[in-house]
């Protein structure tokens, strides 16, 4: 009995002790109903309260971003798109001042030659000369009958030999007229060629300009569409934008690569200018560092000369410059690009020659006979990291244009992203917040459960009075405050 | 190791950049070889070489070697044999060990046994050298049976200071009388550890097979 709790009223049975402890409690617990209803809504509203003005406030934070977002990816659009339709214009102007400036020539060309094979068309048409009036009288001559009279015949005779003789001349002369109007014609042929070549180039041309026209129409509709700010024009940026992203991504993680190689084939050589002792972390020696400002400045000077070029748009202050200026300055990138690539170059032949130091080296340690080394052969290897050494800074010129893209996309992806994120952030503290509002009604329901017997006798009690007495409290419900 | 550099490197560039220093701890490992040349374990000294022909493939410019000889009295400079603080440039640093080379093949073709054995000599000059070097890591190579002989005039039953070197016995081998009683052996390499420990070396190591010479360097 002793090692019975001090709670234990009833030594050996807890049940029984704890409903003991419950009858007492119950009064105590009804008569604190009002203030534990009150405490439990307070949690609920200390706890909900700052979780739904969060979600508020992040939601609306989102919302504003997503307004921010699309006015930016509009404004980009709608930038893009002129620089589009511009940009056909340039070709559709070049077109015309290539094509169209030698129209009136074309169309002078095209005019002599309808003239030269209509007047050929013409000679053609023209028919043999009539046969001579006589040939009429002989005609009568001919319907005269042969009576027997032999002068008679005999005049009809020579009248047919004769006119055999001219008919035989007649139709040579006939023939000969054909004749030369088929060499007319056949000198058609170059002319017909000719015509329809000189067409054929007017109608390529033209459908040339026409599928310009085309595009321009394309780039135009999609250029309104963005100005009027349409949800289909949003989501089509959105997503290109998204493409290029990953895009840009993809190549600029090739383009690190082909850094890293760069990195190794000058890392080696750079400590035979700047030592291989000093270091400026304790694992990052200097001459990784000198090597890597090199791979900086080749990729620098890259981007300059990609924005001297007009190819990318980073510095809008180099595209404001002075047209030489500008000149002048895609010239001193040029240069200074073509020196790095020589020094890498350089650099990786000195590579090659230190690792071989080396290796002579370790075998004369190693008291190991030295391999004898074919010629030509092992002249590749130095030659193709030359090579490498003198086209990497190059290649890594072109970087920039992956990388505006990915600053370009990265402002509309990462908006998009952080969209969600507070959406997603703002869905979860209200959730939580409704959570904790909806418990504490929980909690207040449980607590009348369990006081559920003083709060049936109160509802008896109350219905025992008389209905003025209970006027104004009688529509109360268990469970409710009064 | 390049990769994770090259990485790790472009923002440590910036940073390092921005605070306008570089690191000023000194990362360059000087090495301080003691070879006994002392009775029987004289004719050891061929394998000495080895060891030399190993540290002079791993050591790197900015790195400083010295080998010495032990004999009866070995805390002089003249016991040292050949030293060098290879030089910055690969290039001149591989023509150094090159000629470093040469000096030890010199040295073991010529090389007579001495007397007596002062180990403990040759421990404190190699000490002053390598705390002369300023170098960041420091490492002792003691090629010998570890069996010291003094003669009666030559005093080293004093504290020496080995702070933060590191102190590795090489080719350690057993003599005669260890193989009549291995305790002697085990005892001899337990009083070296608690010397060296007490001097205050960073690491004491036991290295007797030469075919596992890269522990020499790692600590």
């Amino acid at each position: 009995m002793a090692d019975s709790p001090l709670w234990m009223i009833w030594p050996g049975n807890a049940a029984l002790s704890a409903l003991v402890w419950f009858v007492i409690a119950m009064p105590f617990l009804y008569a604190a109903r009002t203030p534990v209803h009150g405490l439990l809504r307070s949690l609920g509203a200390l706890a909900g309260g700052p979780l739904r003005l969060a979600a508020r406030s992040l939601l609306a934070t989102a919302r504003e971003l997503r307004e921010r977002n699309r006015a930016v990816l509009l404004a980009q659009g709608r930038e893009e798109s002129e620089e589009r339709i511009a940009r056909e214009f340039e070709r559709v102007a070049a077109l015309v001042k290539r094509d169209l400036e030698g129209y009136p020539a074309l169309q002078r060309r095209l005019l002599d030659e309808i003239t030269r094979v209509e007047e050929d068309y013409r000679k053609c048409g023209e028919v043999p000369p009539p046969p001579p009036e006589w040939v009429e009288a002989v005609a009568a001559v001919a319907k005269i009958k042969p009576n027997g009279n032999e002068l008679v015949q005999h005049l009809l005779e020579e009248i047919n030999v004769s006119i055999k003789a001219i008919h035989d001349k007649a139709l040579a002369e006939y023939r000969r007229s054909y004749q030369a109007r088929h060499k007319i014609l056949d000198g058609f042929m170059p002319f017909w060629r000719s015509l329809d070549k000189t067409l054929a180039q007017a109608d390529r041309k033209m459908t040339s300009l026409a599928d310009r026209a085309a595009a321009i129409d394309a780039q135009m509709e999609r250029y309104e569409a963005v100005v009027k700010k349409s949800d289909k024009a949003e989501h089509a940026l959105t997503v290109s934008a998204a493409t290029q992203f990953f895009i840009a991504t993809l190549v600029l993680a090739i383009a690190a690569g082909g850094a890293l190689i760069n990195f190794k084939l000058i890392a080696l050589p750079m400590s035979e200018m700047v030592g291989a002792g000093d270091y400026l972390t304790a694992s990052l020696r200097t001459s990784e560092v000198a090597a890597l400002v090199i791979i900086f400045v080749e990729a620098t000077m890259g981007l300059f000369l990609m924005e001297t070029l007009r190819i990318t748009h980073l510095f809008p202050r180099i595209h404001s410059l002075p047209e030489n200026m500008r000149k002048r300055m895609m010239w001193t990138s040029f240069v200074l690009l073509l020196i790095l690539a020589g020094i890498e170059a350089a650099l990786a032949l000195m590579r090659d020659m230190l690792i071989a130091d080396k290796q002579a080296l370790l075998q004369s340690l190693a008291a190991t006979q030295a391999q004898a080394a074919d010629g030509w052969l092992t002249g590749i290897p130095t030659a193709g990291q030359m090579l490498l050494g003198f086209i990497l800074p190059f290649a890594l010129a072109f970087v920039a244009i992956p990388l505006e893209s990915f600053i370009n996309s990265a402002r509309t992806v990462g908006g998009a992203a952080l969209v969600v994120l507070a959406r997603t952030a703002g869905v979860t503290l209200r959730v939580a917040g409704n959570f904790f509002r909806q418990l504490s009604k929980v909690l207040i329901t449980l607590y009348d459960i369990v006081i559920v017997l003083p709060l049936l006798a109160e509802r008896l009690a109350k219905n025992a009075r008389p209905p003025a007495v209970r006027s104004g409290r009688a529509d109360l419900k268990v469970g409710e405050r009064p | 190791m390049r990769r994770r550099a090259f990485l790790l490197s472009v923002p440590l560039l910036g940073l390092a950049q921005a605070l306008g220093c570089t690191d000023p701890r000194s990362h360059s490992h000087a090495v301080y070889l003691l070879v006994d040349t002392s009775g029987t374990y004289a004719q050891e000294v061929d394998k000495a070489q080895l060891i030399v022909n190993y540290l002079l493939g791993s050591l790197q410019p900015g790195d400083s070697l010295a080998v010495a000889r032990v004999r009866s009295r070995s805390f002089s400079e003249k016991d040292i044999i050949a030293k060098a603080t290879f030089d910055q440039r690969p290039s001149q640093a591989n023509a150094q060990k090159r000629l470093f080379k040469e000096r030890i093949a010199d040295f073991t073709a010529s090389a007579r046994g001495s007397v007596k054995t002062d180990i403990t000599g040759g421990l404190i000059q190699g000490a002053l050298f390598l705390n002369e070097t300023g170098a960041g890591k420091k490492t002792i190579l003691i090629f010998s049976d570890m069996q010291e002989e003094l003669d009666k005039s030559t005093i080293r039953d004093f504290p020496i200071d080995l702070k933060d070197i590191r102190v590795v016995a090489v080719n350690v081998v057993k003599l005669n009388t260890d193989n009549i009683d291995p305790r002697r052996y085990l005892g001899r390499l337990e009083d070296w550890q608690k010397r060296v420990e007490a001097a205050g070396a960073r690491e004491w190591r036991v290295i007797n097979d030469l075919e596992h010479l890269d522990a020499l360097l790692k600590s």
